[in-house]
């Protein structure tokens, strides 16, 4: 195991497979063999399937979101990261180790030390007092009760909520609620977070705002993150990868632009036609091949859209695309209005 | 002869229930005496120990303390409520009859408690276990209370501890019943925010599950007190003393006046625990936002301190 290498995974997931139901070896077997319709199957075997065949990794400090609709399996794949839930097939490892080699013992320490959740209904105690409930994670690691106190501030502090310690949770609006989970989730200063749906039940002024809140946490504690959601939205602003599921398959993994840009399969393009790709293209989606002129102005690959448009209204005639020193290709305005009208086009 | 066995059959076809029953009855008390009577030691000291204390102390201590463990637990209208209900039980003439009953029935619960919570506990975790405890249980709640006497007799004779037996034995069926549906119904995402911050089963059970399933857990408690309550009356036919034996007399020689007497007396006491017992299930939001120590007497002790004191954080 080797935590240190920078490249180093801090959860993989390799072909896991979750049925839920008494007949669950039958059904893996059934739907290895290429069945898929969920409703026969339920009716045949009364089993449901949860996740089928999911791989993915998680890289360190990397904010990876799991999108899909409500049923499709993201919670129960996340469930499976601090083995809440055990595997019908494959494996989880965290920072290298497979979870389901752990004894009793490990994997308590491993869901005390090095794993915080925060879940969708807050799930705070409401006969605990809030610094409790932050330090509930820590009181079960056996901290001297000072020392909790402390972490429990100091983390609550970091939501912005210091002072209200001695409050109960029923005393809180649903978006401080929601702070006191997040809290609870970093008190032990764990490596990764684990956020089901975290911000679904609240109010979209509020979502939003938390949404900052975390991205803004998360930009100076570098905690890997694995976050569900169902909002394409919020996995676009979130997540650096995201992971679009549909009954318990991984349809793509990619970053935000590669989903929008790229959908890989019709589920994928149904679901990103929304959003518009227009924030998302870059010179070297658009460039087309071509000789260019010597004084036309050199930009990177990755410039966004929005600067070519500037350039280009400046009056300049036509952009070179390089990478370093290699010529990618050039843009005139027709490839501009070719690439908005294509956008246009999806919706 | 083959026509009156079809018309007639229980005149010839029978089962000898009552015989099994006698035999069974027998080869228990003859074999496993010593077990029976070994049950009723720790029972005795118990109910001894109680009941010196309840009635060598002072009554005007015992008023008191009843009335200040009351406001503590419940509030101040409930314990001006004891205040009079205990006074009333000695004005009276039923204070000594009432602190046997008192006696009789605080060891009766104890036991229930003992053996109902771990019970109950036991059940809401081991699925097969409530398999087996649930019949049992149905079974227990509705014999007819007189039944359980003959065989209490057998075993372990008359007297105050084989009543406590008795009563403990039909009061304590609902304790199990709630405390395993109280811990069974706690909200499942609490339980597992719980694992997921790494608590052990015990861990979880102590600091996040009983609490919350603590009203149901008391509702439970509460009627097993009621329900003991309920049994002191019948549980003096085999010579329990206290308050229901005025009853039982008052019953047996038509004395209305003892009747009364010990009629009374149980109903006041059944109030107060009444009460006392539901206080103990309130939340912290039944009492309005105040934890159990920040109200009563204990709570009106910490504002005199910490008046004093204005700068020490505990
Ligand atoms: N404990 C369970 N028993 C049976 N089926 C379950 C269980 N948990 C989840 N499921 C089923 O597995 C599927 C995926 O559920 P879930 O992971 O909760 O979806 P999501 O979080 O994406 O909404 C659903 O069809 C759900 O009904
Ligand atoms: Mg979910």
């Amino acid at each position: 195991m080797d935590d240190h290498s920078p490249d180093a995974h801090a959860i993989e997931c390799r072909n896991l497979w979750k049925i839920f139901g008494q007949r669950h070896l039958e059904v893996l077997a059934a739907a290895r063999a290429g069945r898929v319709d969920k409703d026969a199957i339920l009716e045949e075997f009364g089993c449901v399937i949860g996740v089928a065949d999911a791989t993915f990794s998680v890289a360190k400090g990397e904010i990876f979101c799991i999108m899909g609709l409500s049923g499709s399996g993201k919670s129960t794949i996340l469930r499976h990261v601090n083995r809440l839930i055990e595997p019908t097939a494959g494996s989880v490892l965290v920072n290298g180790q497979d979870v389901m080699s752990l004894s009793k013992g490990e994997l308590r320490a491993l869901r005390a030390h090095k794993i915080g959740m925060v879940f969708q209904h807050m799930a705070l105690w409401p006969h605990k007092t809030i610094a409790d409930n932050v330090a509930f994670g820590l009181e079960v690691q056996r901290t001297d009760r000072k020392a909790c106190r402390d972490s429990a501030e100091e983390a609550l502090e970091k939501v912005g909520l210091d002072g209200w310690g001695d409050r109960y949770p029923d005393e809180l609006s649903g978006g401080m609620q929601q702070r006191v989970g997040l809290a609870r989730a970093l008190a032990a200063d764990p490596d990764i977070l684990l956020m089901d749906e975290p911000f679904s039940a609240l109010d979209p002024l509020i979502r939003r705002e938390l949404q900052d809140e975390f991205l803004a946490l998360s930009e100076k504690a570098h905690k890997t993150t694995l976050f569900v959601t169902h909002d394409l939205d919020e996995a676009m602003r979130v997540g650096q990868r995201i992971a679009i599921m549909k009954d318990g398959r991984i349809d793509q993994v990619g970053t935000p632009e590669t989903i929008v840009l790229y959908p890989e399969t019709e589920y994928v393009a149904r679901f990103v036609s929304s959003i518009s790709t227009l924030k998302y293209l870059s010179a070297s989606e658009i460039a087309v091949a071509g000789e260019v002129a010597s004084d036309a102005p050199t930009i990177g690959p990755d410039t966004p859209l929005p600067v070519l448009i500037e350039q280009l209204a400046n009056g300049v005639d036509h952009l070179a695309v390089r990478d370093g020193a290699d010529l990618i290709g050039r843009i005139d305005r027709p490839e501009i209005l070719a690439a908005v009208g294509r956008d246009l086009a999806r919706r | 002869m083959d026509l009156a066995i079809l018309l007639d059959p229980f005149a010839t076809i029978s089962m000898p229930l009552s015989d099994w029953a006698n035999d069974s009855m027998r080869w228990l008390t003859s074999n496993y005496r010593g077990i029976f009577q070994a049950i009723k030691a720790p029972v005795k000291w118990l109910l001894d120990l109680v009941e010196d204390g309840l009635r060598g102390a002072p009554q005007t201590v015992l008023l008191a303390l009843a009335a200040a463990i009351v406001w503590q637990v419940v509030n101040r209208t409930t314990a001006i409520l004891t205040l009079f209900a205990f006074a009333a039980i000695g004005i009276i003439g039923a204070w000594d009859a009432a602190m046997t009953s008192l006696a009789v029935l605080t060891t009766a619960v104890s036991i229930s408690a003992l053996v109902g919570l771990p019970l109950g506990i036991l059940c809401s975790r081991v699925n097969w276990v409530w398999a087996i405890v649930r019949p049992v249980l149905d079974f227990m709640q509705t014999i007819p209370s007189f039944t359980y006497l003959v065989p209490v007799i057998l075993l372990f004779g008359i007297g105050n501890v084989p009543g406590i037996i008795v009563t403990a034995f039909f009061a304590t069926p609902p304790l199990v019943r709630l405390t395993n549906l109280g811990l069974r119904e706690v909200r499942a995402d609490l339980v597992e925010a719980a694992n997921a911050f790494g608590a052990s089963p015990l861990k979880r059970l102590w600091s996040i599950e009983l609490p919350l399933a603590r009203p149901t857990i008391m509702a439970g408690v509460n009627q097993t007190v009621m329900l003991s309550l309920a049994m002191s009356v019948i549980a003096s036919m085999i010579s329990v003393a206290g308050l229901g034996r005025l009853v039982l007399v008052g019953i047996s020689q038509l004395d209305l006046a003892r009747a009364s007497v010990g009629g009374l007396g149980i109903v006041l006491l059944a109030v107060v625990f009444d009460r006392v017992t539901q206080g103990l299930g309130f939340t912290r939001r039944d009492r309005g936002n105040r934890g159990l120590w920040e109200q009563g007497p204990v709570g009106w002790l910490r504002t005199q301190v910490s008046n004093r004191q204005p700068l020490t954080n505990e």
